[in-house]
């Protein structure tokens, strides 16, 4: 049974703003779902949509079985975490996480005893006379997890809840988050980041929202490995992938292709005879890149700059102006490249294949399995 | 000459006359006094910049202490002194305030003067907090606004004259041009001369003051409800709040310390009030306040010690709320 259904969804401003269309998402019971994509491509807005405080202009949105495009927010069975906190400056902690109880009319006793259990969970039972005022960011994140589940809700609704927290409370809350996670296995979360790190580690499953559509969904390190198109390929990894363009000149089991760059790559993924002669994209990622001996190479070009981070060398390839370069990220320490012609090659089975922007993964939409190495 | 250049020239010679002592007034310290050249260079710079500010605040200290400070000291020492016939004065202690406590037109006046202070601040802020609410999210809301804030733009006495039409009786018989008997009259009732009603004419004199102080309110509550975070208000809708809940449980405690400013400054013109009296009843028929008593003893009855006296009274009542509201201001704008 899927908690929360959304099918054909989509968001209209104003009649004539288009912002997403046809969203159709199976998110399961107990599931963390992470909605991830770039800034402006309507992640809040479909958690909005969710939540109830954004109207849903079209499809259909159910929770539980039920369809509740017309049921107010707080009928809904969500809770929801901003990003801003949006604590209720003038309450105290105790009372902003007991403010939705006492609207609904639970007992003084039940309030009490919900609210304790939910301060203990978040370790914020010191601080539950102050105002939101006298915390810190991380504890009045804290507070605002806390007045959600003090709900008990069926759906968790975060928006980037993580995102105006230093780097080291991020890394802190984020275990919290898994661990507030593993002790609710019953219940359904969704998650909004624009960081993929935050969505890497915390999803059961990501979906890469683009365009104002969705552009994969998997868990995250289906996203990672076998990424659908050229975006959510460069999208999901950090560099992103090297992006290099070739034409096909083997088809088969493996498919060899020429780099327009001189090199030749060979990917353990399959084409048909039809492919034979095709431009394409071939996709690598810096981590995938090993220095290549004196057989074939994909890559060859002068090293810019290089960083040395100790367990791992990135180097930055001279590209044309406007032009990402290409990365490559040796393991180890590699001194005295910086200037030098390189090669770089990579293993069959970690080079990708893109078609017109979609991987040759997915001939027809469907998912190919490559036999690992 | 023509009134209008008179004007003119003054406009001219005020403005010219302040840039001209800033100008000069600096010229003088950094060429001449404290010269930022020779050997004590150094000295003199830091010497000017200390006088510098004192220099800016002269006009202003000045005239603040002659409009001011002065006439306070004076009205204290006008109140315990007594004219002599035939010129000159006396000390006569507490004996003006004494006369005034013992009359019944004084007493009048107070207990209306609280009656203002309980009513207007109360139902300007109000007001202004439900217009200012209303008028959000609606489309022609600011035109609305407009409109509500415009009697700000009048005087208290031009309010006063609107509102004496408003009121108006016209003998029976005639056609009564004021609204107020018009749908008096309408409703079946006899024309009623509305002003000499104790008690309910003071509530109407009142009204005037509401209707120009409820602009003022809207307007800063207005800017106050657009600083609340909308988080919060989403936050509140997600737990499950009416519209009635999030306004007065989520919105009104988020803007408490602007409404407290707005009051208390509804209070102070509340506690000053006169012009409006003054130009519609003078005080008759039981509305007298503190304000127009003062005026009737000082410039009708020719007695400035009891005049005097409650001035003092009035600025013992304002001191306070003043300094409270100040301070709320300062903490508003932390
Ligand atoms: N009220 C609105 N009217 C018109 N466009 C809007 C409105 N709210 C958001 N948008 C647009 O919708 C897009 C998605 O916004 P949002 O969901 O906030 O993006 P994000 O993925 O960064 O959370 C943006 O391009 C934004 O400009
Ligand atoms: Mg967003």
């Amino acid at each position: 049974m899927a908690d929360v259904k959304l099918t054909d969804v989509g968001k209209t401003y104003g009649g004539t703003v288009e912002v997403l269309k046809g969203i159709n998402l199976d998110i399961g019971k107990g599931e963390l779902v992470v909605f991830v994509g770039p800034s402006g491509c309507g992640k809040s807005t479909l958690l909005r949509m969710i939540a109830g405080l954004e109207k849903i202009t079209a499809g259909t949105l159910e929770i539980d079985g039920q369809v509740v495009n017309d049921v107010p927010p707080s009928e809904r069975g969500i809770a929801m975490v901003f990003q801003s906190y949006a604590l209720y400056p003038h309450m105290t902690v105790f009372d902003n996480m007991a403010f939705a109880l006492r609207l609904a009319k639970k007992s003084e006793d039940e309030v009490k005893e919900a609210v304790h259990a939910a301060a203990e969970k978040l370790q914020l039972t010191n601080f539950l006379d102050r105002l939101p005022k006298a915390l810190s960011g991380g504890q009045r994140q804290r507070v605002a997890i806390g007045r959600s589940i003090v709900r008990d809700p069926k759906v968790y609704l975060f928006d980037e809840p993580l995102s105006n927290l230093d780097a080291a409370l991020r890394v802190a809350t984020r275990l919290q988050i898994a661990q507030l996670k593993e002790q609710m296995p019953e219940s359904t979360m969704v998650y909004v980041t624009h960081d993929q790190v935050e969505a890497m580690t915390l999803a059961t499953r990501i979906v890469v929202l683009a365009g104002g559509g969705v552009a994969q969904v998997g868990p995250p390190l289906d996203l990672y490995e076998r990424p659908e198109n050229e975006f959510v390929a460069q999208f999901i990894g950090s560099p992103k992938m090297n992006i290099l363009p070739g034409k096909i000149v083997g088809t088969g089991e493996h498919t060899t292709i020429e780099m327009d760059g001189g090199g030749r790559a060979v990917s353990s993924v399959p084409s048909t005879d039809a492919l034979m002669g095709a431009s394409v994209n071939v996709g690598v990622r810096p981590e995938d890149f090993v220095a290549a001996g004196e057989g074939d190479y994909i890559y060859e070009g002068k090293v810019g700059i290089t960083e040395a981070l100790g367990e791992v060398t990135l180097l930055y390839f001279d590209a044309p102006a406007g032009e990402d370069p290409t990365i490559g990220k040796l393991a180890g320490i590699h001194q005295g490249l910086r200037g030098q012609v390189t090669r770089l090659t990579a293993d069959p089975a970690k080079v990708h294949v893109f078609k017109d922007g979609v991987s040759l993964l997915y001939p027809d939409g469907k998912n190919v399995m490559v036999e690992p190495h | 000459m023509h009134p209008a250049i008179q004007g003119l020239i003054t406009i001219v010679i005020g403005v010219g006359g302040c840039i001209g002592y800033f100008y000069f007034s600096n010229q003088f310290l950094d060429k001449v006094l404290f010269p930022a050249r020779g050997p004590n260079a150094g000295r003199n710079i830091n010497r000017a910049n200390m006088i510098r500010p004192w220099l800016f605040l002269f006009p202003a200290i000045v005239a603040l202490g002659l409009y001011l400070a002065y006439p306070v000291v004076e009205t204290l020492r006008l109140s315990v002194t007594e004219r002599i016939p035939g010129g000159g004065s006396e000390f006569v202690g507490f004996a003006n305030y004494a006369q005034m406590f013992s009359e019944p037109k004084f007493w009048e006046a107070m207990r209306n003067n609280m009656l203002w202070l309980i009513i207007v601040p109360a139902f300007s802020t109000a007001f202004g907090l439900l217009a200012a609410q209303l008028t959000d999210r609606i489309s022609w809301g600011n035109v609305a606004k407009s409109i509500i804030f415009m009697p700000m733009a009048i005087s208290f006495v031009g309010a006063a004259v609107i509102w004496k039409l408003v009121y108006d009786t016209r003998p029976e018989g005639q056609d009564q041009i004021g609204i107020l008997n018009a749908f008096w009259v309408a409703m079946g009732g006899d024309p009623q001369t509305w002003l000499t009603i104790p008690y309910l004419n003071s509530i109407l004199l009142m009204i005037v003051l509401i209707w120009i102080q409820t602009g003022f309110a809207m307007v800063i509550l207005s800017a106050a409800l657009r600083g609340i975070p909308e988080e919060t208000i989403e936050a509140a809708i997600v737990d499950g709040a009416n519209p009635f809940q999030i306004f007065f449980k989520i919105k009104v405690p988020q803007i408490m310390g602007t409404i407290v400013v707005v009051w208390t400054t509804i209070t102070l013109v509340v506690l000053k009030v006169f012009d409006i009296v003054f130009a519609m009843t003078n005080g008759q028929w039981q509305t007298q306040v503190l304000a127009n008593y003062m005026y009737d003893k000082l410039f009708r009855a020719n007695d400035w010690g009891v005049g005097s006296a409650s001035a003092i009274v009035i600025m013992l009542l304002v001191t306070p709320i003043l300094v409270w509201n100040v301070h709320n201001a300062r903490k508003e704008m932390r």
